[in-house]
């Protein structure tokens, strides 16, 4: 099972233990996993994605048999279709994007215009709807969660576009799938990192209506426990659990 | 030998969740039968001995889940404790009171306590270091009960639908009555966690709750460090597979076997009244309290 939603690098807004890729390689040994799609989080906060996207590649080299980059490319920075480019041939897993961070609403065209290359190049777009529960956040982090709108208006931006969306709960998931067309929800995956389970057992809910196959493995790490999707799929319904198969687009 | 597919995640080590809640037919949601049937499902699968519960009165229906009405306490409270007589094996409960109303803050205790409630449960009706919660904390130092008080991790600003406290309000409280124990309620339940483990290190008489559906990676590490693993209690509250999670992270945060049998149980079998979780020992915990937790009531 691989981790769709890992990242490196200091928060800026509480310090984080060891978000480190040789720790994070230890994690995945102790939690059974087979490998992680990585991102850099310092870069969801710089304006210029280039430094934090060499500093990513450039610490995962050592471990690219587990770990897979996933750099952030910002749509409008000047020559970002180059920058993206440059990702695709360096190994980019998936694509990163953050368009609360950037200050770009749902119908912002540059959105469009990634997702659209994206789909050109056959790369997913992973989006993040928060790093932190908003009741915690640092007044400098002003940026709101990710709006159902931006996850609908980018799944339609390219027929073709595939995105995964990370760290969303029931109420966004649900609003986004069924404000979708079956095509257009086919290309739409959700990480279960900020699912939750039992008693309320929205995971188990959206399995059985929205369909296993639209969910990967996230955790959120080093910003969450690793432990904690293990522990939602340990507490599924047996019956439930075989259904979770977690293949990556 | 036991089927490892039915043994236990947790281990069978006893397990005391300390902020568990439920709900009843006056909850105004349909499906509450089926939500508490789950808490007790996930509990099994979990390997919780004893669930300590409450019922903020209708969670809202009829009047708010933080300033509930005196009526509707009443049947919340009379719900959680059918729910405790209906499973005396693993269910336990707080009388959930709101502060406001004193007289009948005070009745509601010692109705509640009469009929088997081992803790009290305050919301977020009024502020934790307000006078107003002084008469609660009086019998609850006299009557050896724990108090669960709702916290939100820094208070920074208000928060529509509660009169809202953090560990610095319940810390001027816990000064005041050295000898209540009081329970500082999911440290993982929003707000900055950095600020409570701060704000109440030095407080002997306050216990962290690890519950809440924060699983943010550091809030273990600074929890223990900050008052040591004979002041944490475990806990679920509305996530059990945050419970779950954190349980099995704190071997990862380096508590030894004897250090996580006082998070799992210990500690709760020291501040509740004794004996008063079902297949929880009680021998040999009670030599560890300090003075200032003793309970007058023994």
């Amino acid at each position: 099972m691989i981790d769709v939603n890992c990242l490196i690098g200091a928060y800026p807004f509480r310090e984080l233990p060891h978000p480190a890729p040789d720790v994070l390689v230890r994690v995945l040994a102790r939690e059974g996993l087979d490998g992680a799609w990585v991102g850099h989080l310092p870069t969801a906060f710089h304006r210029d994605v280039t430094a934090g996207n060499e500093a990513l590649f450039a610490a995962l080299e050592p471990h690219r048999a587990l770990l897979e980059p996933v750099p952030a490319i910002r749509p409008g920075w000047p020559h970002w279709q180059l920058a993206l480019a440059n990702a695709h041939a360096d190994g980019a897993r998936a694509i990163r994007a953050y368009p609360v961070q950037w200050g770009m609403g749902a119908h912002d065209a540059r959105l469009a215009a990634l997702a659209q290359a994206c789909a050109e190049i056959g790369l997913p777009l992973v989006l993040t709807t928060r790093f932190e529960d908003v009741r915690q956040r640092s007044a400098l982090d002003s940026s709101s969660d990710l709006t159902g709108a931006h996850i609908r208006a980018i799944v339609r931006a390219d027929p073709n576009a595939r995105v995964i969306v990370t760290c969303a709960g029931r109420a966004l998931i649900e609003e986004s799938h069924w404000g979708l067309t079956p095509d257009e929800r086919a290309r739409l995956w959700w990480d279960i990192s900020w699912i939750w389970g039992p008693p309320e057992d929205d995971l188990a809910h959206l399995l059985q209506t929205v369909g296993a196959e639209r969910f990967l493995f996230g955790s959120a790490w080093p910003l969450r426990l690793a432990q904690s999707p293990i522990a939602s799929l340990d507490l599924l319904p047996p019956e439930l659990r075989p259904l979770f198969t977690a293949e990556v687009p | 030998m036991v089927d490892p597919a039915l043994a236990p995640l947790a281990g069978s080590t006893p397990l005391v969740d300390v902020h568990a809640h439920f709900h009843h037919r006056g909850s105004g949601r349909a499906d509450w039968q089926r939500v508490n049937a789950a808490r007790l499902r996930a509990g099994e699968r979990i390997g919780i001995r004893a669930h300590i519960a409450s019922i903020l009165g209708s969670w809202g229906h009829t009047s708010p889940t933080y300033f509930p009405s005196p009526a509707d306490l009443t049947v919340g409270n009379d719900a959680m404790l059918a729910l405790a007589s209906e499973h005396p094996d693993r269910i336990r409960c707080y009388v959930s009171v709101n502060p406001n109303d004193t007289a009948h803050a005070r009745d509601e205790i010692a109705r509640c306590v009469e009929r088997g409630a081992v803790g009290i449960k305050l919301a977020a009706s009024r502020r934790a270091d307000d006078a107003l919660l002084d008469p609660i904390a009086d019998e609850a130092a006299r009557r050896g009960l724990p108090v669960l008080h709702h916290i939100w991790q820094h208070r920074t600003r208000e928060w529509p639908g509660q009169e809202i406290s953090d560990g610095a309000d319940l810390g001027r409280l816990a000064h005041r009555h050295p000898r209540a124990s009081f329970i500082l309620a999911h440290i993982g339940g929003g707000g900055d966690w950095a600020h409570s483990c701060a704000a109440v290190r030095e407080i002997s008489n306050i216990y962290i709750d690890l519950s809440g559906s924060g699983v943010d990676r550091g809030m273990l590490d600074l929890a223990y460090a900050s008052v040591g693993a004979s002041r944490l209690l475990w806990g679920c509250d509305i996530t059990m597979e945050t419970g779950l999670a954190k349980l099995r992270a704190l071997e990862t945060v380096g508590l030894n076997e004897d250090e996580l049998a006082e998070v799992r149980w210990r500690n709760a079998a020291r501040i509740f009244p004794h004996n008063a979780l079902p297949g929880i020992p009680t021998s040999g915990v009670a030599a560890r309290r300090t003075d200032a937790h003793a309970r007058v009531s023994q």
